[in-house]
This record gives C-alpha cells, sequence and structure tokens, in this order.
C-alpha cells in the first residue's frame, strides 16, 4: 500500500526540520515541568501531562493546516523558544505553577499561529486595531502566567495597610497591606475570565434561541419571546442581586445569572437580524432542498447574521465586565479574598480622598480592555461589511 | 421638441450646449489598487437633446452619468478630464458649489425608486425637500407645483397621490414620483439610471411616455442610461454605446438602429433573435406536472383561482404575466410552499404532497426551481464547491474525490472554468455567473422538472441570452421540463413550447406557443404583446396614437 497522505500529516513534508526540534523541545520541557511535580501532586501532574500531549498534537495538526511561509515558522518557532527560555530562567516560579507555564504556553503558541494565518489581514489593520490587538494580547498573557510574574501571592499580607508606591510594592498595598501590583494581575485572571465565559454563554443561549425562534416562527417564537419579555421587565441589577441573594454568590451561579440576563438582549438582536436572513431565496431553496433545521441554522443563517453579533458581542463584553464590577462594588460579585477589579476600587475608595490615584488603577485597567475590544471589534466589522476604505 | 417651451423660463434655446465633459477618466478602487474604469470619453450634450447611454453592467453607463453631477461612488474617484456645466467645471468644483447645482440644476433618476425614496416619509414631504432647501420656492408653492406635475405624469389622484407613503404606492407610480420629484426644480439635466427596468412591460410603457412628455414639455436635456436598445430608441435623439469604459460607437438614434457602424452595436440589436427550434408535440402519456382546479390564498386573500395546467417531458411551458398575475404563486403551489385550499399537483400522475415537508426526498429532489434573484438565492458566505456540493451530498450522497468531480463536471456543463471559479465565494461572481451556479446547484439534483421564476429579468440581454441558450442545450442534453415564469415576451418567443398566459390569479389563454403569439389573441394577450418595446423609434408614438384612439 502506498502512503501518499501520510506525509503530510503533522507538518509532514513542508516542515522544515527546526520547526519539528522546536516542537519536540517545548514539549520535552513541559515534560519535565510536570515531571517535577509528580513528587508533590501525583493526579494534577498526570492529568497536566496528558493535557500538554494533547497540546501538542493539536498544535501540531494545526500547524500542518495552515498556509505556511519561512518568514511564519520562524516566527512561530521564535516565539515558542523565547517563552521557553523565558519560562527557562524563571525555573523556580515557572515548575511551581506547571498550569499556567502550560496555558502561557498555549496562549503564545495560538496568537503566532493567528499571527501567520491572518497576516495579510493584519498588516492592512488601522492603527486603532493594533492598539486594541495588542491590549488583549497583553492581558491574555497576564491572565494566564499571573502566578508566574505576580511578585507575591494572591491573598499574601505583605506589608502594612496603604503603603506608598516603593520598590518593594511597585502600586503600594490595599487597605489589608496586600500588594496591589500582584492583586492587579490577578484580578485582571479573575475578572476577564468570568466575564469572558459569560458573555460566551450568553451569546450561546441568546444567539442559538433567537435564530430557533426566527427559523421555527409560530409558537415557539412567541413562547420564547414572551419569555424574554417578562425577564426584561424587570431591571437586571436589581433582579440580579434577587437571584444572587437567593442562590448564593458561588463563581458558577455568578456566571449563569449574568449570562441568562444578558441573553435575553442577545436573542433579541440575533431574532431580529435572523429575520431579515431566512426571507431571503437561499434559505427558502435550502428548505426546499429538504434541510434540517441544525443545517438551516448553522450553514445559511449563522454566517450571514455574524457582524452584528460579533460587534454585539464587544459591547456585551464590556457591558458585563460593568456589571460585574458593579455586583462586586455592591459586595454580591466575586467574594473576598478573590482578587477582582471591581471590589480593589470600593476596598481602596478611601484613599482618593488622600488624592492618591491608585484605587483608579483597576478601574482603568477596565476602562483600557473595553477600548480595546471595541477596537478590534470595529476592525472586525469593517472588513466583514466589505467596506475598503 | 423645439415647439415644446411651456414654462422652461428664460432659458437657453435648444443649441447651447450645457454638458460638456471631455477626456474623462474614472478610477475605481480594488484590492489597494487604483484601476481605471472609464478610459477618457467624450459627452456632449444640447438643452433639450435626450442622449441615450447604453452598455452591459460594467461598461460604465452609471458611473458616466454620476459623473455628470461632479459626483463618484465610494471607492471610485474622477481622475482625468473636465466637466463643463454650464461654464463651470464639476471635476474641480467646490463640495459647497456641487451642492448648490445638485438637486436645483442637475437631477438624478435612479433604478430602483422603491429603494431611492425614505420611506418614513410621505412623497410630497420628499418631493418638497429640494426646492425649499435651494430657496427656489415656499413649501406653499412647492405643493401646488408637485401636484401640477403629478398631473403631467399621469399619476392618478393627483391631488392626494402625494401624501402617500412610499409602500402605498405601486412601483411604476413611484418611478414616475420619482421623476416628478427630479423634475422639482426645472433642472436643466436629468440624469435617468435605468428607470424602467424593474418594471414590467404594461407598467413601463406608462413611465416611458410620461418621462418623455415630461422632458419635452419642460425642454430638459437629459442623460438616460439603459441597457435596452429598444427602450432608448424611444427616449434619446443621439444613442452613445459603451463597453468596458470605452466609447464604442455614437450617433443619431435613428442612424445607429438602422445601419449599425460597429460590430458590437450589431450584438446588441441582434439580441433578441434567439429562437428555439419548435420540438415535436407531446406524446398522449401521463404528464410529468400536472395542476389540476388549483386555488390558493395568502391568509384571506385568495392570489389564484381554479388554475390547471399540464408540463409534458422535454417541454418548456412559459407562464406569462404582469407583476401580480400569480405566476410566482403558482411556482410556490406547486414547490410546495404554499399548500393550495383547493385542488391538487400531481407528479408522473402521482398527487404530490400539498406542503413540501410531506414530501419525499425524491420528490424534492425531482423538482428543483432556479430563482429571479441570484444575489440572494446562493448564500454569500458559501463557496461555490459547497452551494454545488451540498445537493450532490444530500440527495445522492456523494462524498470526497467523487463529489468534488461531479462539481467540475457540472461547472463544465455551465460553461464556467472550474479550476478557477470552484473556490469562489457569491461576491466575486458577476450576475451571470451567478445564475449559471444557480443552475448547476438544480442541475446537481439530477431534476425532471426545473421551474425558472423570472431567471433572466436581473440581467443584461447579453447576458441573458446566454444564460437562455445554456438553459435550452440543457434541455437537449438531458431531456429536462422548464416550466419558465417571466413577463418578458421576448423570452417567451425565444424558449417557449407551450404559453399559458396569466391575469389575476387567473389563466387567460393557453396552448402551444404559434397559437398563442398569433392572433386572434385574448384582449391581455394582445397587451402584453403590444407593449415590448421594438427597436422602432417611432414605436412609442404609433403605439400611443393606436391606444388612445380604441377606447380602454
Amino acid at each position: 500500500m502506498t502512503i501518499p497522505a501520510s506525509s503530510n500529516t503533522f507538518g509532514g513534508r513542508a516542515s522544515p526540520w527546526v520547526s519539528r526540534i522546536a516542537m519536540a523541545a517545548v514539549h520535552f520541557f513541559i515534560l519535565v515541568i510536570f515531571l517535577q511535580n509528580v513528587t508533590v501532586d501525583t493526579w494534577s501532574a498526570v492529568v497536566g501531562l496528558l493535557f500538554a500531549h494533547l497540546y501538542s498534537v493539536v498544535a501540531l495538526t494545526y500547524w500542518s493546516k495552515i498556509e505556511r511561509t519561512a518568514a511564519g515558522d520562524t516566527v512561530i518557532v521564535t516565539v515558542t523558544l523565547e517563552f521557553v527560555l523565558m519560562a527557562a530562567i524563571f525555573w523556580e516560579r515557572a515548575s511551581a505553577w506547571p498550569w499556567s507555564t502550560l496555558f502561557g504556553l498555549a496562549m503564545v503558541q495560538i496568537c503566532a499561529f493567528a499571527a501567520v494565518k491572518y497576516w495579510k489581514d493584519l498588516r492592512q489593520a488601522p492603527a486603532s486595531a493594533w492598539f486594541g490587538l495588542i491590549v488583549i494580547l497583553i492581558y491574555v498573557m497576564v491572565a494566564a502566567t499571573a502566578p508566574i510574574i505576580a511578585p507575591y501571592g494572591e491573598t499574601e499580607i505583605v506589608g502594612s495597610e496603604y503603603d506608598v508606591w516603593s520598590n518593594k510594592h511597585l502600586l503600594g498595598t490595599d487597605n489589608l497591606g496586600r500588594d496591589m501590583f500582584t492583586r492587579l494581575i490577578y484580578g485582571g485572571r479573575n475578572t476577564v475570565g468570568i466575564a469572558f465565559t459569560t458573555t460566551l454563554l450568553a451569546f450561546l443561549i441568546g444567539g442559538l434561541t433567537g435564530i430557533l425562534a426566527a427559523a421555527v416562527r409560530g409558537w415557539l417564537d412567541q413562547v420564547l419571546g414572551r419569555l424574554v419579555d417578562v425577564l426584561m421587565a424587570i431591571p437586571s441589577f436589581i433582579f440580579a442581586l434577587l437571584i444572587l441573594t437567593i442562590v448564593g454568590t458561588s463563581i458558577p451561579s455568578l456566571i449563569m445569572v449574568i449570562a441568562v440576563l444578558d441573553a435575553t438582549r442577545v436573542f433579541r438582536l440575533a431574532r431580529a437580524v435572523s429575520m431579515n436572513v431566512v426571507v431571503l431565496d437561499f434559505v427558502e431553496a435550502a428548505s426546499l432542498r429538504g434541510e434540517g433545521l441544525w443545517w438551516l441554522i448553522r450553514s445559511e443563517i449563522l454566517p450571514n447574521i455574524l457582524p452584528p453579533l460579533v460587534a454585539e458581542f464587544g459591547l456585551r463584553f464590556c457591558f458585563v465586565f460593568l456589571f460585574l464590577s458593579g455586583l462586586s462594588f455592591l459586595g454580591l460579585g466575586i467574594q473576598p479574598p478573590t482578587a477582582d477589579w471591581g471590589s480593589m476600587v470600593r476596598d481602596n475608595a478611601t484613599l482618593i480622598t488622600y488624592g492618591d490615584i491608585t484605587p483608579l488603577l483597576p478601574a482603568a485597567a477596565i476602562a483600557i480592555l473595553t477600548i480595546g475590544v471595541n477596537f478590534v471589534v470595529d476592525w472586525f466589522l469593517h472588513k466583514a461589511s466589505g467596506l475598503k476604505d | 421638441m423645439t415647439d415644446a417651451t411651456t414654462d422652461s423660463q428664460s432659458r437657453d434655446k435648444k443649441g447651447g450646449i450645457i454638458l460638456d465633459m471631455h477626456g474623462l477618466r474614472i478610477e475605481g478602487r480594488s484590492d489597494e489598487i487604483w484601476h481605471e474604469i472609464v478610459h477618457g470619453v467624450n459627452v456632449t450634450l444640447r438643452r433639450g437633446e435626450v442622449l441615450g447611454l447604453i452598455g452591459e453592467s460594467g461598461a460604465g453607463k452609471s458611473t458616466i452619468g454620476l459623473a455628470a453631477m461632479g459626483f463618484a461612488r465610494d471607492g471610485c474617484r474622477i481622475s482625468g478630464g473636465s466637466i463643463m456645466f454650464d461654464g463651470v467645471d464639476l471635476a474641480k468644483a467646490s463640495d459647497d458649489s456641487l451642492r448648490q447645482l445638485r438637486g436645483s440644476r442637475i437631477a438624478y433618476v435612479a433604478q430602483s425608486a422603491a429603494a431611492a425614496f425614505n420611506p418614513a416619509h410621505r412623497l410630497i414631504d420628499q418631493y418638497c425637500e429640494a426646492p425649499v432647501q435651494h430657496g427656489i420656492m415656499p413649501r406653499s408653492e412647492a405643493e401646488s407645483d408637485a401636484i401640477d406635475l403629478y398631473h403631467r405624469l399621469r399619476l392618478p389622484e393627483p391631488e392626494s397621490i402625494g401624501f402617500r407613503y412610499p409602500h402605498q404606492v405601486s412601483g411604476g407610480q413611484l418611478q414616475r414620483a420619482m421623476t416628478a420629484m427630479a423634475m422639482a426644480c426645472r433642472p436643466d439635466l436629468i440624469v435617468f439610471d435605468e428607470p424602467t427596468t424593474a418594471l414590467d412591460v404594461t407598467t413601463q410603457i406608462e413611465v416611458l411616455s410620461a418621462i418623455r412628455d415630461i422632458v419635452r414639455q419642460f425642454d430638459t436635456a437629459a442623460i438616460y442610461i439603459t441597457h435596452d436598445l429598444a427602450v432608448v430608441s424611444q427616449m434619446a435623439d443621439r444613442i452613445m454605446v459603451l463597453r468596458h469604459g470605452n466609447l464604442i460607437e455614437e450617433g443619431e438614434t435613428r442612424g445607429m438602429i438602422e445601419d449599425p457602424q460597429k460590430e458590437y452595436t450589431r450584438d446588441l440589436l441582434a439580441v433578441r433573435t434567439f429562437r428555439k427550434e419548435l420540438s415535436d408535440e407531446p406524446d398522449a402519456e401521463i404528464p410529468l406536472l400536472r395542476v389540476q382546479g388549483v386555488s390558493a390564498a395568502y391568509g384571506k386573500v385568495p392570489v389564484l383561482h381554479n388554475v390547471s395546467m399540464d408540463i409534458h417531458r422535454r417541454r418548456t411551458v412559459a407562464v406569462v404575466g404582469e407583476s401580480g398575475s400569480g405566476k410566482s404563486t403558482m411556482a410556490r403551489v406547486i414547490t410546495g410552499l404554499l399548500p393550495p385550499s383547493q385542488g391538487a399537483v400531481y407528479y408522473d400522475g402521482q398527487p404530490l404532497a400539498p406542503s413540501h415537508r410531506r414530501r419525499s426526498k425524491d420528490d424534492k429532489r425531482r423538482l428543483q426551481m432556479i430563482y429571479q434573484m441570484p444575489d440572494t438565492a446562493i448564500n454569500p458566505r458559501q463557496r461555490v464547491r459547497s452551494i454545488i456540493g451540498r445537493p450532490l451530498e444530500f440527495y445522492l450522497g456523494m462524498r470526497g474525490e467523487d463529489r468534488d468531480a461531479r462539481i467540475m463536471q457540472l461547472l463544465e456543463m455551465i460553461e464556467l472554468d472550474p479550476d478557477e471559479f470552484i473556490d469562489r465565494y457569491p461576491g466575486e461572481l458577476s450576475g451571470g455567473q451567478k445564475q449559471r451556479i444557480c443552475i448547476a446547484r438544480a442541475l446537481a439534483a439530477e431534476p425532471e422538472l426545473i421551474i425558472c421564476d423570472e431567471v433572466t429579468s436581473a440581467l443584461d440581454q447579453l447576458v441573458a441570452e446566454e444564460i437562455l441558450k445554456l438553459l435550452q442545450r440543457l434541455q437537449d442534453e438531458l431531456g429536462l421540463a422548464y416550466m419558465f415564469i417571466t413577463h418578458d415576451i421576448a423570452t417567451v418567443r425565444a424558449v417557449a413550447d407551450e404559453i399559458v398566459v396569466m391575469l389575476q390569479g387567473e389563466v387567460v389563454e393557453h396552448g402551444p406557443k404559434a397559437e398563442v403569439l398569433s392572433p386572434p389573441h385574448h384582449e391581455y394577450t394582445e397587451l402584453l404583446l403590444s407593449s415590448v418595446p421594438e427597436m422602432d423609434p417611432d414605436w412609442l408614438d404609433n403605439l400611443l396614437v393606436e391606444r388612445s384612439d380604441q377606447p380602454a
């Protein structure tokens, strides 16, 4: 039997030897990091190893699928090796937090892959989009590798209360004497992570039901529509406070409550834009062909309503962010001692009276990310709408 | 034309040059590079003269028409030449001075009046906007003027029609209201951009004669853009034939129609000559599709009344009638989108389920449809490969290489280069190419009957003829039956074996082509037939005289 196709799997013929060696090196590195932990925490090390293997397989498969140039390969390999080098320099920290190292590596590689694949588009992107992308990249990297780059522990009390900015505590300390810089880094991880998960969930629920309502019409549309009306009739902040008081403020319930409340807005948008697409001839042609509902939703409608949904995603993400911070400020959001930007503003608010801007830093972190996300969404919309200038 | 001096105020007589575009070059931007799309065209227009611009889509007609207003679309720019309008060079004029001219001295009538009107305002409000804005007359005067123009344009209920919203009047009326709007400031020049293309023949006549009369009455110079040589020969004093942004031929209308100099012009003139060879009489066998006593309604509004017709294998049945006559509803009943309230549809002698949801996959496969607007009939986010490949997968279970080979075959069948087109998105195709993809998608299902719903009406004539030839070739090769829905008699003459004439949801005449097209006609058939523009510059005049002689 001849094996013409097999040479192409895993990078194959087109892949230069550097890429294979780089990938092997990374694999080996992660192996060592997790093996170090076997003595401390066997299960986590085993799961981590499996995960690392899985990731390598996915990365290599993807590697062979994107259209590559020598320059692209060099970028991916260099970025990967640089990360490994950094982790090797901070060996103690990297081996103490193997999961963060793995996630950091995954992020670095995903970004490099994406950059190589979409380089053509990226090169033409306006400065604002670049700003947004870099902001998001920084936030993502910081969130992924928080324990490695943070100088102290998240809840560790390391000094006196309200210490000033110094070499020891870059941004001073907070009301309990915890390092502000460290808290800011961990806060990014918690707040951004939860906000992103919530928004994604809201879009899954709202988007899917919205398209479904538009595609099926009739009673389903009516039932879903009225249900959403009822949910929207109650001021969402009050409603969230009410539910959270009942079910308690664990992070999963926080995510679920906000996601469901936000899904109502997404439902309305998804339904409205889908309505415009459902009446077009190609949807009629597909249903005459006998296609099922799932095909209609996934292949005919969804690709055509993606641009407005993505725009809404950017906005919604920011709203969820503010919603979360608002809840935290009122004490019903992410619970202490977990670091969170919203409650950090509240805890240190007294400092503002002394003319210290430190409590505004978490607020600024929220603002900058919000702007960055919207710049990127604007750019995407501009491209999707086919406007050239 | 020279004797029409009513209202022309203190303007120069016909003869003075009003517009002189010299060496006009326009560039369009795509893929970050500027490409020239109009290559140095000269256009001169005298007062009171009507100039016809004709050519296929992409010839640069509309671009030149807009340039006459000193305007370039988004992503376009005027890169060379001069546009002298009454002594001012519009190519160099400031935005402010252009704004002064537009609407007051130069006006524009767009192809789709329905899209050009703002649906949120009443017609008369939109009419008054320009004269009031330009400070030419106060609102009250503008309103009475509007009513006067509505009279002249023979709009029904001219006193009150202005107080309706755009969706409350028909397409033909809207197009005339738009012409009135363009006339509001008594401009020196009006640019008509395919004003009748979206209308059916019977309405087209009303709009054409209304436009022509009003232009003559006010002695306005006009640029009339169209791809229909027969239409332009009714309207224009002089014709310019354009292709790919170049001037092919220019001349007086009569001279050009009678004795075209260039090959391309002759092609345009000859476009309606395609005729199908008549096929044999149908065998006495069971018809492939039989519609029996079908009535149908949208909600409570009845649309079809007891309609019956047969379609035999290898035959083309043309269904003709103006918009609203129930042609497309008939197609919806046959495909099962609209279950009939009475009667039934039989396929090969077997009754078809009224709703398409209840029909078997095989029933659906054998009956395919091609739509009027290729732009909306294919998913803009799918590549040609998946558009054509999907029916292959779905109906015939083809996968992988089998499927790709068949897609290639189908692309060859519709005369598109497989390697070049298979991975394109619809946005990268022209209108004619999109329609070919729609045909390929229908063919992929290996159907026996294809319903063609106005498949050529959104296309240029040259392209339309190629599509008709393609469909004909496919019928000969694959033995397909067609149900051809159209309002264009020329198409019917070209392709039909049998004709069904519909009016207000009823069949008024049906039979073999020769029988229906030769007298004596049903009076409605007569009206349809006589409304098709002919290549004779006197046709409209003669027709109007003829029609005014006999009481309606």
